[in-house]
């Protein structure tokens, strides 16, 4: 036993720790020294001082985080937006990977399919611009399909309230075909005996989706969701950032985690709040993962992250 | 006789089932197909489109007044794009193929069966999906200890470890026998050579796949450039394209509410152009690479 320790092992496969090397470097320094600058939550950060020399101050940046109300809007905005999101995508997705799985057209399922992952590969830089071009005030679609029909127009970017819907769309579309694929690929392995099966026994197609390729599917559902819900707190902020932009109106009904820490970055403001932002993001969804893969082993073993 | 009255009964029930379910199924898939695809066709079609037919028609699926005038300007003085598209394509082809090469590898040692490590290695690159710094204290770092600062690594790096691509790139090499490899180490090949020599070559289709969805995410990334890029020619095109945007889009606030005349303001025809010209190359690979995201996104599902 003895004989097989660490340096047993290093002079066995040297070459194998030295390929690996690098890498492993490189995700130390990149992710996992950034960690210890967590401690800044609990620190009056002074840019001179850098993160280990500025003083400690308790836990007064969680106070004047929740006391002044952003705290606890930013949380529910973001759990909100992920619930959202996670069903409308994950549902969209479903449906779509169900239809086209069951559509013999060949040369129709292809191009649509191809199509419908498009979104997946354009930046949201781009998605951005479609937002901005379909409700800005002077040219959008919106305004001229509106005034086209003799209404007036509205100004999309002082209406907060519809905003939670215009971002459900645009992440829904964006990862539909991404999303779908997943399932495609879980339906495509289900035994096609069964099917062959239900046929003889005279099941019609939607008793065929019911009893046979949801159940057959519910491994995958789960896994996805699984993964969503340890990222419940974790805001897109690169699509948050993309479609809602610098509009301060709507900041009420848009603003996630990210965003909020991200604007404090750029104005170089609240330092000590944003940092107790991120570190109580941080840990919850790592707290909120590991019980979430605890549970579900619990009832259902295969189901497991890890 | 009686198996056949079944059957046939059972057809006609089918049939009718069957063409509800295509009918909703067409109209839905094609109908969603046509949202997927309009919003592109907009943008082609107002980056084609005269400046004033934009400002008084505002955007449509069809070309007003068919011009290529955004285009015009665009490659009248291309200085800029061309150095902004020199950047990406720097920055998408280093880290393409230093990451690739260094996942790949990465990839080969943890799925090596004698190597006693392997778990708490690849543990060691997992757990930074569960966990991390955030935001704030990565970008500290970054720029305090690490002085990343308008220096291109801090478009490079972050690219280079993606603990999904990893896992995807770890069921490849999976496929490459371990006999092989046996028999190359009695032949007293190294280790490296083994890796660079034998293994490289039967992972074709695992380095396709990853290195396109590597390619695409730096082709794609202006997050890094807005938190870490301060020299204006040194931003990427996405980075280049976002700031253009921005500007109009401040302008337009401002213009609206000083009550300046719109006329002054870069014009909407050239951003459109210029988001055509970012993304030109997407959607013109799109179609010959498209089987290869298929494929990386299924092996990623299965290994859940």
């Amino acid at each position: 036993m003895k004989k097989h320790g660490f340096v047993y092992e290093f002079k066995k496969n040297k070459a194998l720790f030295f390929m690996v090397a690098p890498t492993v470097l490189l995700v130390l320094v990149m992710s996992y020294l950034p960690m210890s600058g967590l401690v800044l939550a609990f620190k009056n950060y002074r840019f001179d001082l850098g993160v280990f020399g500025s003083e400690w101050n308790g836990l007064e940046n969680f106070r004047y985080l929740f006391q002044s109300g952003a705290g606890w809007l930013i949380t529910r905005n973001t759990i909100l937006y992920n619930l959202l999101n996670l069903i409308t995508s994950q549902g969209l997705a479903i449906v779509v990977a169900v239809i086209i799985s069951e559509l013999t057209g060949r040369i129709f399922k292809k191009i649509t399919q191809s199509v419908i992952f498009l979104p997946y590969f354009i930046s949201w830089v781009i998605v951005g611009t479609f937002v901005f071009n379909i409700f800005n005030y002077e040219t959008g679609v919106l305004n001229n399909i509106i005034t086209a029909f003799g209404g007036e127009k509205v100004n999309v970017y002082s209406m907060p309230g519809v905003w939670p819907w215009i971002i459900c769309i645009f992440n829904a579309w964006k990862w539909v075909g991404y999303n779908s694929i997943i399932y495609i690929a879980a339906i495509t392995s289900i035994d096609a005996e069964c099917y062959e099966a239900a046929d003889i026994d005279g099941a019609n197609v939607f008793q065929k989706i019911w009893y046979i390729t949801f159940p057959s599917i519910r491994p995958t559902i789960i896994t996805m969701l699984l993964l969503q819900v340890g990222r419940i707190l974790r805001g897109d902020f690169e699509m948050f950032y993309q479609i809602v932009g610098n509009n301060g109106q709507l900041y009420d009904a848009t603003d996630v985690i990210d965003t909020y820490v991200f604007r404090s970055l750029l104005t170089n403001s609240n330092f000590g709040m944003t940092a107790a932002a991120t570190f109580y993001q941080s840990v919850l969804c790592f707290i909120i993962i590991m019980v979430v893969n605890q549970i579900v082993k619990k009832v259902e073993a295969d189901y497991a992250l890890f | 006789m009686a198996t056949a009255t079944v059957e046939r009964s059972n057809k006609i029930k089918l049939t009718s089932s069957r063409i509800v379910f295509n009918i909703i199924s067409y109209v839905f898939i094609t109908l969603l197909a046509a949202l997927c695809v309009l919003p592109f066709v907009m943008l082609i079609s107002g980056s084609f489109s005269s400046e004033q037919a934009i400002r008084f028609n505002g955007y449509s699926i069809l070309p007003q007044e068919f011009t290529t005038e955004a285009y015009g300007v665009i490659f009248k003085s291309p200085e800029k794009v061309l150095r902004a598209y020199g950047v990406t394509i720097f920055i998408t082809a280093v880290g393409t193929i230093l990451g690739l090469f260094l996942l790949t590898m990465t990839a080969y040692v943890i799925s090596r069966q004698d190597f006693k490590y392997r778990n708490k290695i690849s543990f060691f690159f997992y757990f930074t999906t569960l966990f991390n710094g955030g935001m704030i204290s990565t970008y500290i770092f970054y720029i305090q200890y690490l002085h990343l600062k308008d220096n291109f690594l801090a478009l490079i790096l972050p690219g280079i470890m993606n603990v999904f691509y990893l896992l995807i790139m770890r069921s490849f090499v999976n496929t490459v026998p371990t006999a092989l490899i046996e028999s190359a180490k009695i032949d007293g090949a190294g280790e490296f050579r083994i890796f660079v020599q034998i293994v490289l070559p039967l992972l074709k289709s695992g380095l396709a796949t990853i290195g396109l969805f590597m390619a695409l995410g730096y082709w794609n990334d202006w997050y890094n450039a807005m938190l870490y890029m301060n020299t204006e020619t040194k931003f990427p095109l996405q980075y280049m394209l976002y700031n253009m945007l921005q500007k109009q889009q401040a302008l337009a606030a401002i213009a609206s509410q000083v009550g300046i005349k719109v006329e002054n303001l870069p014009s909407n025809s050239l951003k459109l152009a210029m988001a055509v010209v970012a993304t030109g190359p997407i959607i013109l690979f799109y179609p010959f690479v498209q089987k290869y995201f298929v494929k990386g996104i299924t092996i990623g599902s299965v290994k859940g």
